[in-house]
């Protein structure tokens, strides 16, 4: 496989070959209307020439950018391929951006096409249109609400099919043109460009090389032995480079098949039917499921609740050595056999976990408990590490080392190094090709001797030779007293908590610590119910002072922890308030992956953080909230400040 | 299910929704902008309690109507009227040209008028998929026995009625919960699966009964999407109860006021809007300086 791999050296070529070697297997599935309609591989080679074939007639060509904005939906993967086929190169856009966001991406990379899902999307592309001259067609999945549109530009994408369809049957020059055109493609080709949400700043467009994606996707398709047989589940962005690399390129390197749930809505009920046999999700889901589990046991009967509790002692004793290949006394394999045919089978279903063979988390640390728990019951849930430079995947964890803190080995061909500083840097198969139009900051990641700078802080953990991530490097500080300040770790250890959905410590060139913490309203919803707590509205459940008590339990309990290490037994919480609002991406306040832009957080609060650092109780904060429309509204706020107790360290000498 | 004695109605609708396919029977079709339903006269009292007095006023086809008033108005007598519910004492209604005396719920049903109700009367311990598909009960034309043994042309039918029924469950977005039972459903979902119910008729005038009734801002915005569309992608005549102003001014073509069961406005919602029995039916009189 991996020599047929390198001879189809782009995606267009790897849809022939699978055409070809898996024929009738189900290649997509979509659930439409209350069913689960598929295509085979054979389908969808057909139908992908013929949209191709269309698009050609409606004049792209290669060299061309065609933008793709909406969910996951079998079209617009094929718009990504029908694209390449013709030489064009797609660029993904998240489906949920707003329409400046949106203007941005397309004018950067000067869209001339556009595939998109719905009327939504095709709305606020009309809306941008006059800052979009090179922008000419726009092709659009769901017809619903479109009938009435002017369709000079616009056009249906199973009408382009269609079209394509028809003149290849009539025209075989046309056909004959499209293959030489596929033949044409080259491995150095640009295949994608994935704009990555900067932490800081402005977006900035990810060239990737066709040849690079399909080695990285081999390598990773052999670390994992995924093959033609394995089913996933596509519900995360699209955009999102993990998506692009796990259910589009690994598809079409091992020929495994990929389910686009109905809506984002039932993504998790159809996870249940399809029964995916591998599965990625943030830590963040892996929470929601938890809790959601929890939430529905405390209304379970006393029988089938101690019976649960009991059984998960169970798994927590022998689960994760049972998983690892460890020894394990007979009577123990015993009771866990008991244990799965009762409750951790049983709870895997519901999860839509029970075939799944491999399991990865990544984005963000993942609670230890957490993903004890899942390996614990026989998930085998593993930690991955990457950004979109790297088309992903730089490190993984091999079956058999799996540890909580760590994010594992470099991957297969990833060269790792860590800089003096404790930069991560690499040179990997995916790496990419460059920023798009921004040869200056492309020349600012890389070093003198080629390696890509992560912009993370990191070491190699002497004992399992893991990768460690420590921070962004950016963010790694230090207080005023000179002691080592990492935001991150800090904040990690604080999102545990199922009662925390964020967190953003400050503390960079001040005398300590203080955070601000956004409570995850499923959790402490569920909560106030059982305890009796009326609130009317996320901001008063956020103020509430039963809430702050059990936050500021948690607070304490993490200082505990802090003073455990001696790097950070100095960096404790001292005060903490409750943000009155969620970090939102639409805000800008986070990224669209859900991570913290800290300088634009730091500004925007900064009545907060006065308040924290200059003795206040309260503080007031007026902000703008941003639908997802792009209106604007003025949310004011009196927000509440608690002490927190720390544990007392020995004052030592001030760090040089 | 149904006597046979009304045809079965072939829904001509395909994926573009675009409008009636076959004419239901009774009636004649009727052009858009042509009055669907004309109100004459018609009064209506409890005893001594006149809910309405010789309240007159047409719908046309394609429009969305407003009625609108205080409370006691005689606004949801009104509707009942027009459906079926009470028969007026003086007065008639004519629908598609012809005159409809003493018309039962059922037979306004099956001449294509459906209805909600403000506080949503739906089959709580049914799924919402089920609720909606017995929104096409009329339309089945197959009987008791050919339904329980499922055979040949009863499957197919089942499946045409249920694709029907997915079309609608995709437009009103409430994939999510087709399988829940509608009794846990939150009051702004229920509202949600009610009209489809509705829909699944495939009416000619719908009747909308205090829609926003108990939602906040954000759930009337969504309901209000929902009744546009309907109106848009259906063609669908729509006469609606409502207080929210807002609303009203936002999605009518005309309003009717009542007050006290008399009709004291009918127009467009800015000519309503001005008028001054209407301010002070709402505000009370002036006071005399």
């Amino acid at each position: 496989m991996a020599t047929d791999a390198a001879r189809a050296d782009t995606f267009p070529k790897l849809l022939i070959r699978n055409a070809r070697r898996y024929a009738g297997r189900p290649a997509y599935r979509h659930k439409d209307l209350g069913i689960w309609q598929v295509w085979t591989w054979e389908e969808v080679l057909e139908e992908v020439r013929a949209y191709a074939a269309g698009l050609a007639r409606l004049g792209l060509k290669r060299g061309d950018t065609m933008a793709i904005v909406g969910s996951n939906r079998p079209k617009l993967y094929w718009s990504v391929t029908a694209a390449q086929m013709v030489g064009a190169v797609p660029v993904p856009v998240y489906a949920d951006a707003g329409p400046d966001e949106v203007a941005f991406v397309l004018a950067h990379s000067d869209a001339r096409f556009a595939a998109v899902e719905d009327q939504e999307q095709v709305d606020k592309l009309l809306s941008i249109a006059e800052r979009l001259p090179k922008l000419e067609r726009i092709v659009y999945d769901e017809r619903r609400g479109l009938r009435d549109y002017d369709h000079g530009r616009l056009r249906a994408i199973a009408d382009v099919i269609a079209d394509g369809r028809g003149a290849l049957a009539e025209e075989p020059a046309l056909g004959q043109g499209l293959d030489r055109e596929i033949d044409a493609g080259r491995g150095s080709d640009r295949s994608i460009i994935l704009y990555t949400s900067g932490t800081t700043g402005q977006s900035k467009g990810v060239v990737l090389s066709a040849i690079g994606c399909i080695n990285a996707a081999s390598d990773t398709v052999a670390f994992d032995q995924l093959t033609a047989g394995d089913e996933a589940l596509a519900y995360l962005p699209l955009a999102w480079v993990g998506d692009h690399y796990l259910n589009y390129a690994q598809a079409l390197v091992a020929g495994f098949c990929i389910a686009c749930p109905e809506s984002a809505d039932t993504a998790m009920q159809d996870m249940r039917e399809i029964g995916p046999t591998f599965f990625f999700a943030p830590p963040r889901v892996f929470e929601q499921m938890l809790t959601g589990l929890m939430i529905r046991m405390e209304d379970a009967g006393p029988l089938k609740r101690r019976l649960f509790h009991a059984f998960l002692g169970v798994a927590r004793r022998y689960g994760e050595k049972i998983l690892n290949g460890e020894r394990v006394p007979i009577a123990g394999r015993m009771l866990y056999a008991l244990g799965e045919f009762l409750i951790y089978g049983p709870l895997k279903n519901v999860l839509g976990l029970s075939r799944v063979r491999t399991a990865y988390t990544a984005g963000e640390a993942i609670g230890p408990d957490l993903f004890s728990f899942y390996r614990s019951i026989g998930l085998n849930l593993k930690q991955l590490y990457g950004q979109t430079e790297a088309f992903l995947y730089l490190t993984a964890q091999p079956d058999g080392k799996i540890y909580a803190d760590t994010v594992g080995a470099a991957m297969t061909n990833v060269d790792l190094r860590i800089a003096e500083n404790g930069e991560i840097l690499f040179k990997s198969p995916g790496m990419f090709v460059g920023y798009l139009k921004d040869e200056a900051r492309t020349a600012e990641v890389m070093t003198a001797d080629g390696y890509v700078k992560t912009g993370d802080a990191g070491f190699i953990d002497p004992k399992t030779g893991h990768l460690k991530i420590i921070d962004r490097a950016k963010d790694v500080g230090r207080l005023n007293d000179g002691s080592l300040f990492s935001p991150k770790y800090i904040e990690n250890k604080l999102k545990y908590y199922p009662n925390i959905r964020e967190a953003v410590v400050h503390g960079d060139a001040h005398d300590f610590v203080c955070a601000m913490l956004n409570i995850d309203l499923g959790a402490v919803g569920s909560w106030a119910e059982r305890n009796n707590i009326v609130y009317g509205s996320y901001q008063e459940l956020a103020g509430h002072p039963l809430v702050y008590d059990m936050l500021a339990r948690h607070v304490e309990e993490v200082n505990r922890s802090l003073a455990e290490e001696e790097a950070m037994a100095r960096a404790q919480i001292r005060r903490f308030l409750i943000l009155h609002k969620e970090l939102d991406a639409d805000d800008g306040e986070v990224t669209r992956t859900q991570k913290v832009r800290r300088g634009f957080v730091a500004e925007r609060y900064a009545p907060f953080i006065k308040a924290l650092y200059d003795g206040s109780r309260e503080a007031d904060i007026s902000t703008d909230v941003t639908f997802e429309d792009g209106r604007k509204v003025t949310l004011s706020a009196r927000v509440k400040i608690r002490d927190v107790e720390t544990v007392p360290v020995p004052v030592l000498e001030k760090v040089a | 299910m149904n006597s046979g004695r009304y045809s079965l109605r072939s829904s001509g609708r395909n994926d573009d929704g675009e409008g009636h396919g076959a004419t239901r029977p009774g009636g004649r079709d009727i052009a858009a902008g042509d009055v669907l339903l004309a109100v004459e006269d018609v009064s209506l009292a409890f005893g001594g309690v006149k809910a309405v007095t010789g309240v007159s006023f047409d719908i046309r086809k394609g429009e969305i109507r407003a009625i609108i008033g205080p409370n006691g108005a005689g606004k949801t007598s009104m509707l009942n009227v027009i459906n079926g519910f009470y028969q007026p004492q003086r007065g008639r209604i004519t629908f598609r040209g012809r005159p409809r005396p003493h018309m039962r719920p059922y037979e306004a049903a099956l001449g294509g008028i459906a209805r909600t109700f403000q506080n949503v009367a739906l089959f709580k311990g049914m799924t919402a998929l089920d609720n909606i598909m017995a929104g096409r009960t009329l339309m089945m034309r197959r009987g008791l026995l050919w339904q329980l043994l499922r055979l040949g042309p009863a499957l197919t039918e089942e499946t045409h009625h249920r694709h029907r029924v997915e079309e609608i469950i995709d437009f009103l977005k409430i994939q999510h919960i087709r399988k829940v039972q509608v009794g846990k459903l939150p009051y702004g979902l229920q509202k949600r699966v009610e009209l489809g119910r509705a829909l699944a008729m495939e009416p000619d005038l719908l009747l909308l009964d205090e829609p926003m009734a108990g939602m906040n801002l954000e759930e009337k915005e969504e309901m209000s999407r929902f009744i546009l569309d309907v109106n848009n992608h259906y063609g669908t005549t729509i006469a609606l109860i409502e207080h929210d102003m807002g609303v009203v001014m936002d999605l009518s073509d005309r309003v009717v006021v009542l007050d006290h069961g008399i009709k004291i406005a009918d127009g467009t919602p800015a000519e309503v809007q001005g008028n001054q029995a209407v301010i002070e039916a709402y505000l009370g009189p002036e006071p005399s300086r």
